[in-house]
């Protein structure tokens, strides 16, 4: 980066503090940060780490309840922390452009995308109305819109959020500004859809040579977009370094245990032989009232021991068929047998010992346990619903149970949820699942929410537990690398369809269909030339919507 | 000119100059602005409304200095955790406890408090102010003090027992709504929506008229209208905790209704419900009040708030205030309800960041 | 627009259902009486043969649902019948009322709407400042005040202590404007009082939730100027909650003229109303209780419709 030597941004011992509880705390504890024209800096971490506030500090800006107490901030040789808000003000837009997270928020409902985008152009005299107009459509094309010409005339709401999200990329770029502040641009899409925003956004600041700072907590995603990466962790520096040092080489324990290769994996089982299904998912339809159909003839079996991922985007019904099995959406048409034996349709009307076998552990531990309830109660509960534990006998059964999820009972028997970390309280839900004794565990995106470290931890776990039990597993994730390391079968769905199931081996190895192909392949990896490299295989029109629209619904390998 | 006044605006404008020095931002701007207030009020209303000022403002202070030896008194006396949620209540808070405690020690001891029974007439009609009587007669010659100490217990304990029952209806036809969905939902809402389609006090009127102004019918009139309210924000409330995966876990463990409300949705919904009392409380007692001062309330010989400013109300007339106090009894507790209950919401959306 | 149209229709319906469902409840609340109408009327002392006159000459001998159509045929056209106590028709007697009871609400809401959003739009922006502080203690203290206890502080310093007002708001037909204006200026002021407290909660808690919507933030981070945010970024999705703010009162004063007519001896209808229910004139009350409602759900109504009509993701369709 000999040719970016110019420096465009430099923070020095920034200190921002927010109001809460009737005083100032300090949220971001003195963070340096130098960025150089044209270069592409991540700032990573948790939520919590202060990234964003940072995000909006290099505009000079601090939002409500929040104030910039120390250090200094200097853009281009003008310092922030003691400018005008005139002064900030008249660079932002035109020199410094900001992109949000959620772009069906951030545009204003109640005028035209492309009034929206001229306005900064035209309020900073740079072009005309017309010429601005001319430039906008210029750059939608550029960032793959589809109808450039036409798209900008249509109101926000009218636009899908993939779209907005370029749309606004384009909006940054109106006055060609020297840096753009991405602020988590992808993190509400799907990953096909995300796919094709950030090749759209890579482009256009490489075009440009536009320097970048992009906030996100995907590893996989900021190694794809940065030069230079600076981890974050509750308002201070851990490290930085450029892109490929930091992936190969990281320094810092907190880092190392980010960048953590999941070593973890576990050897495929194969269905037993002439045994029946545990479960057996048949012919499924469901729908939620008054809305259209999300499953469609939905079929799948889970045989005793074994894990199945069901794998698909928001939308694809994967969390509708849970809600089925458990007996939450009652199926229109189909059935869920359990053990050959078909299961009433509502949980209301299933006996006790069916709600028994079938259990769940959620993706949001925060929203799983309730929060006012100690954990002795929270395990002991089905143990006590369940097997009419009382007393000392509840109070062994719930120390056994802590135990095996390999946390101490005398330290956590009267605790509250909301004091332990994201791991422990994913390791009480599990804890919970099996007090009732179950044969059959539904895992709704278990890992998702937690670092990599923690969720190896959480995936053993589960795996010797399956083998000391003898558990089921069904795995709903989008995660590739837990399908990989846990997975003995997987499922595939899109538009509430069964697209592909077979044994993972077979569904990581091709040919398979186009969709199971394209979910595959946009999932983004660790490797900073996984964007390029997988746009020069597939070509820029064969990602995210684009191809899913050229999936041909007749194509022969739609079902197996 | 009198020394009054070049005193008033050499105290303000000294006051205003002091917080400049010393950088006192909004201090300086409040002082500021009400001497150019001041100056407005003083050209119109001349000496007597600036003594008025002198007067509000020298109550204020009065006021702002009991909230805050009552929150540090509040402090000192309460264990741990309590003294200090306490310690960072603002000052309007801390009065607002202070009203409400007064109130109470009030209404409880009323008998031991009030020198003359509620409905002992011991002088002549709108008799003046004397030893024994230390805010005159009213139009019966009873002791006016005492009829606003006794009626501290009939208005209050009016209004408290009527905004139970509403709460009471309301927040178990909301907490049984947001937890079994379907119909029940459905019409409970629409009935809901219906009786809030009637003005409150229109449709108190309404019920008194036909069954008559008694104690019950009050009750049960202001608990059908206020019900509705309550079982929109516990509706709301609760809808916001049935979504939590926690709640999905229980039902799909078999567990019962009643199991539900009670150990999964409540814990997690007491504090809206309980700033929601209190604001209930507040328009329940605005209510009442109205009543009887439109003579549809508790009914004579008991005191109560209402009817006493009605009663006395040709005393104004002759620029006496007594009648208003007990309008100002009303004011007062529900000012102060309301501070608390402010405090606590702003709390409760505080800790949800 | 199909889908605008068909909302507001839906909207529309729903509000007459809704009267439709209050007209049955005020007039059959009635038959809940012990004994019935005539016996209340005339109470305990009175002869069989006196209430029996009575029965007949309300129709009491038609079955409730025929007197409940006939009661709703006539309060169509603006006929309640007639008043028992007086004789006259209930029309005649609260006509005119009605329409005083209109102007005061007006003449308050002429002042109070602009000065209270105005002011709740300012106190919005400088939001936790002093000021800010101090408008929220004044505007809770108001709320907080029976409106019996603001008119006759109102009456105290302004008619008693300086006499600049008259205390007692009678009209006569042959007054001028000024002279209606200055009569009635009290009670307009403690209606003003009340409501411009609440409008200003309402309309600061509005905007501020506006201010916080991250296209607002897009705005400022793009370079608007402030006065633009707001003319421009806010203001075109404030409609909503104004409206919403404005109508929400305007059913507040309805209600809260009631009192206040009574401290100031006023004409109105609410004055109306607390006099039949003392001397319980049942057509009276039914026939005030029907249009206060009737203004209530209208002005409920005029809310929603306003915000779905200014509600920009209804008026550009997908």
């Amino acid at each position: 980066m000999s040719k970016k030597n110019e420096v465009l941004l430099e923070i020095h011992d920034l200190q921002i503090q927010g109001y809460s509880e009737e005083r100032w705390v300090d949220i971001i504890k003195g963070v340096d940060l130098t960025l150089h024209k044209g270069e592409v800096m991540g700032l990573i971490g948790e939520s919590g780490a202060g990234k964003s506030t940072i995000g909006a500090a290099a505009m000079g800006y601090a939002r409500d309840g929040t104030r910039i107490s120390g250090g200094s901030i200097e853009f281009d040789g003008m310092e922030l922390s003691t400018a005008t808000e005139e002064e900030k003000r008249a660079l932002r837009g035109s020199r410094i452009a900001y992109v949000a997270q959620s772009a069906a928020a951030s545009f204003n409902p109640a005028h035209k995308i492309i009034d929206q985008h001229t306005e900064a152009p035209i309020q900073y005299r740079i072009q005309k109305r017309l010429e601005a107009q001319e430039d906008a459509m210029q750059l939608y094309e550029k960032l793959r819109l589809p109808n450039p010409e036409e798209i900008g005339f249509r109101y926000p709401h009218q636009v899908s959020g993939g779209q907005l999200q370029r749309a606004m990329t384009a909006m940054a770029m109106a006055c060609r500004p020297d840096l753009i502040i991405f602020d988590e641009p992808t993190t509400a899409l799907d990953v096909t859809t995300q796919i094709e925003v950030l090749a759209a956004i890579r482009d256009i600041v490489d075009e440009y040579n536009t320097a970048a700072i992009y906030i996100t907590h995907d590893l996989a995603v900021v190694a794809q977009m940065a030069d230079t990466i600076k981890v974050l962790l509750k308002g201070e520096e851990v490290e930085q370094a450029p892109t490929e040092e930091m992936l190969k080489n990281p320094k810092e324990d907190y880092t190392k245990s980010l960048w953590a290769v999941r070593s973890f994996k576990r050897d495929q089982k194969s269905r037993p032989k002439g045994a029946e299904p545990l479960v057996s998912v048949q012919n499924v339809d469901a729908a939620y009232t008054g809305g259209d159909k999300v499953l469609d003839d939905v079929s799948f079996d889970i045989y005793e021991g074994m894990t199945v991922a069901v794998v698909g985007e928001s939308g694809s019904g994967k969390s509708t068929v849970a809600r089925c099995i458990t007996g939450l959406l009652p199926p229109m048409k189909g059935q869920i047998q359990f053990k050959g034996e078909t299961l009433p349709p509502n949980y209301r009307d299933r006996t006790k010992d069916q709600l028994r076998q079938a259990q769940m552990i959620y993706q949001m531990a925060d929203t799983a346990l309730n929060p006012k309830v100690q954990i002795r109660e929270i395990i002991g509960r089905p143990a006590q619903f369940y097997g009419g534990l009382k007393g000392a006998a509840l109070k062994n059964r719930v120390d056994e149970l802590l135990d095996l999820i390999e946390l101490e009972p005398s330290q956590f028997y009267y605790r509250y949820p909301p004091e332990l970390s994201g791991g422990q309280k994913q390791r009480i839900g599990i804890a919970r699942a099996l007090a009732a004794e179950p044969s059959f565990i539904i895992c709704d995106e278990v890992t998702s929410a937690l670092d990599q470290l923690v969720a190896e931890g959480i995936l053993r776990l589960l795996d010797r537990l399956q083998q000391e039990l003898n558990l089921s597993y069904m795995f709903i994730t989008h995660d590739l690398a837990t399908v990989r390391s846990i997975a003995d079968e997987v499922v595939v769905m899109q538009h509430g369809k069964v697209v592909e199931q077979g044994p993972k081996e077979d569904m990581f190895t091709p040919p398979h269909h186009p969709y199971t192909d394209l979910l595959l392949s946009s999932v983004p990896e660790m490797d900073p030339n996984w964007l390029t490299t997988l746009l020069e295989e597939r070509g820029v029109d064969n990602v995210g919507d684009a191809a899913s629209q050229q999936i041909d619904t007749d194509d022969p390998k739609v079902s197996t | 000119m009198s020394i009054f006044v070049i005193g008033y605006y050499a105290l303000l404008l000294g006051a205003s100059c002091l917080a400049a020095y010393f950088n006192k931002r909004s201090l300086f701007m409040l002082l500021f602005t009400l001497t150019l207030v001041s100056f407005i009020i003083g050209i119109v209303g001349g000496v007597s409304a600036l003594w008025f000022v002198t007067g509000a403002a020298a109550l204020i202070l009065l006021a702002g200095m009991t909230a805050y030896g009552f929150r540090e008194f509040l402090v000192q006396i309460l264990p741990g955790e309590a003294s200090k949620e306490f310690k960072t209540a603002p000052l309007t808070a801390a009065f607002g406890m202070f009203v409400i405690f007064t109130y109470l020690v009030m209404g409880i001891f009323a008998p031991l408090i009030a020198p003359h029974g509620e409905a002992e007439v011991i002088a002549s009609a709108f008799a003046p102010a004397d030893d024994t009587m230390l805010l005159g007669a009213d139009q019966l010659g009873r002791d006016i003090f005492s009829r606003i100490v006794y009626g501290t217990r009939n208005s209050v304990g009016l209004a408290l027992a009527a905004t139970v029952l509403a709460f009471l209806l309301g927040a178990i036809a909301g907490l049984l709504a947001a937890t079994k969905g379907g119909w029940f939902d459905q019409l409970m809402g629409r009935i809901a929506d219906v009786i809030m389609s009637i003005p409150s006090l229109i449709f108190a009127l309404l019920m008194l008229s036909i069954f008559g102004p008694s104690i019950p019918v009050i009750i049960g009139a202001v608990a059908v209208i206020y019900a509705p309210r309550v079982f929109r924000l516990t509706r709301a409330v609760a809808g916001n905790v049935v979504v939590m995966d926690y709640i999905e876990a229980a039902k799909l463990r078999g567990e019962g209704t009643w199991y539900l409300i009670r150990k999964e949705i409540l814990p997690n919904s007491t504090a809206p419900l309980v700033a929601e009392f209190g604001l209930e409380f507040c328009f329940v007692f605005l209510l009442v009040a109205g009543l009887s001062f439109l003579g549809l309330g508790i009914q004579p010989p008991t005191a109560d708030w209402g009817s006493m400013v009605r009663e006395n109300a040709t005393l104004i007339s002759f620029g006496d205030i007594t009648p208003l106090i007990p309008a100002a009894a009303i004011a007062l507790l529900t000012v102060a309800v309301n501070f608390v209950v402010d405090w606590m919401l702003h709390r409760s959306s505080g800790l949800k960041e | 627009m199909g889908d605008i149209l068909s909302l507001v229709a839906k909207r529309l319906g729903l509000g007459l259902l809704i009267l439709f469902i209050i007209s049955i409840i005020i007039f059959f609340m009635v038959e809940l009486l012990p004994g019935d109408i005539a016996q209340a009327v005339l109470g305990q002392g009175a002869t069989e043969e006196n209430v029996a006159a009575l029965r007949k000459e309300m129709g009491l001998d038609k079955p409730a649902i025929v007197r409940y159509l006939e009661w709703l045929g006539g309060a169509v056209q603006f006929n309640f019948g007639n008043s028992i106590v007086t004789g006259e028709s209930v029309t005649a007697t609260i006509g005119p009322r009605f329409m005083n009871t209109l102007f005061l609400a007006t003449y308050a809401a002429v002042i109070a709407v602009p000065f209270a959003i105005v002011l709740g739009i300012i106190v919005a922006l400088l939001r936790n400042s002093i000021f800010d502080r101090v408008a929220n203690v004044a505007t809770l203290s108001a709320i907080s005040s029976p409106e019996f206890f603001l008119g006759y502080i109102l009456i105290l310093y302004f008619a008693v202590n300086m006499g600049a007002f008259p205390a007692i708001s009678s009209l006569s037909e042959d007054m001028g404007t000024w002279e209606l204006l200055n009569r009635t200026f009290l009670p307009a002021l403690t209606l003003v009082l009340v409501v411009t407290a609440h409008m200003m909660r309402m309309t600061r808690a509005a905007i501020i939730n506006l201010l916080a919507s991250p296209y607002i933030e897009m705005a400022r981070l793009k370079g608007v100027p402030p006065w633009r945010v707001i003319v421009k970024h806010a203001l075109p999705n404030a409609w909503a909650p104004i409206i919403n703010v404005v109508a929400l009162n305007l059913a507040y004063l309805i209600t809260g003229v009631v009192l206040v007519e009574v401290v100031f001896v006023y004409p109105g209808i609410g004055q109306a109303l607390v006099d039949a229910v003392s001397k319980r004139d049942f057509p009276v009350v039914q026939a005030c209780c029907l249009i206060f409602a009737a203004t209530f759900i209208l002005l409920n109504l005029a809310a929603d419709v306003g915000a779905i009509l200014t509600n920009p993701r209804l008026r550009h369709p997908k």
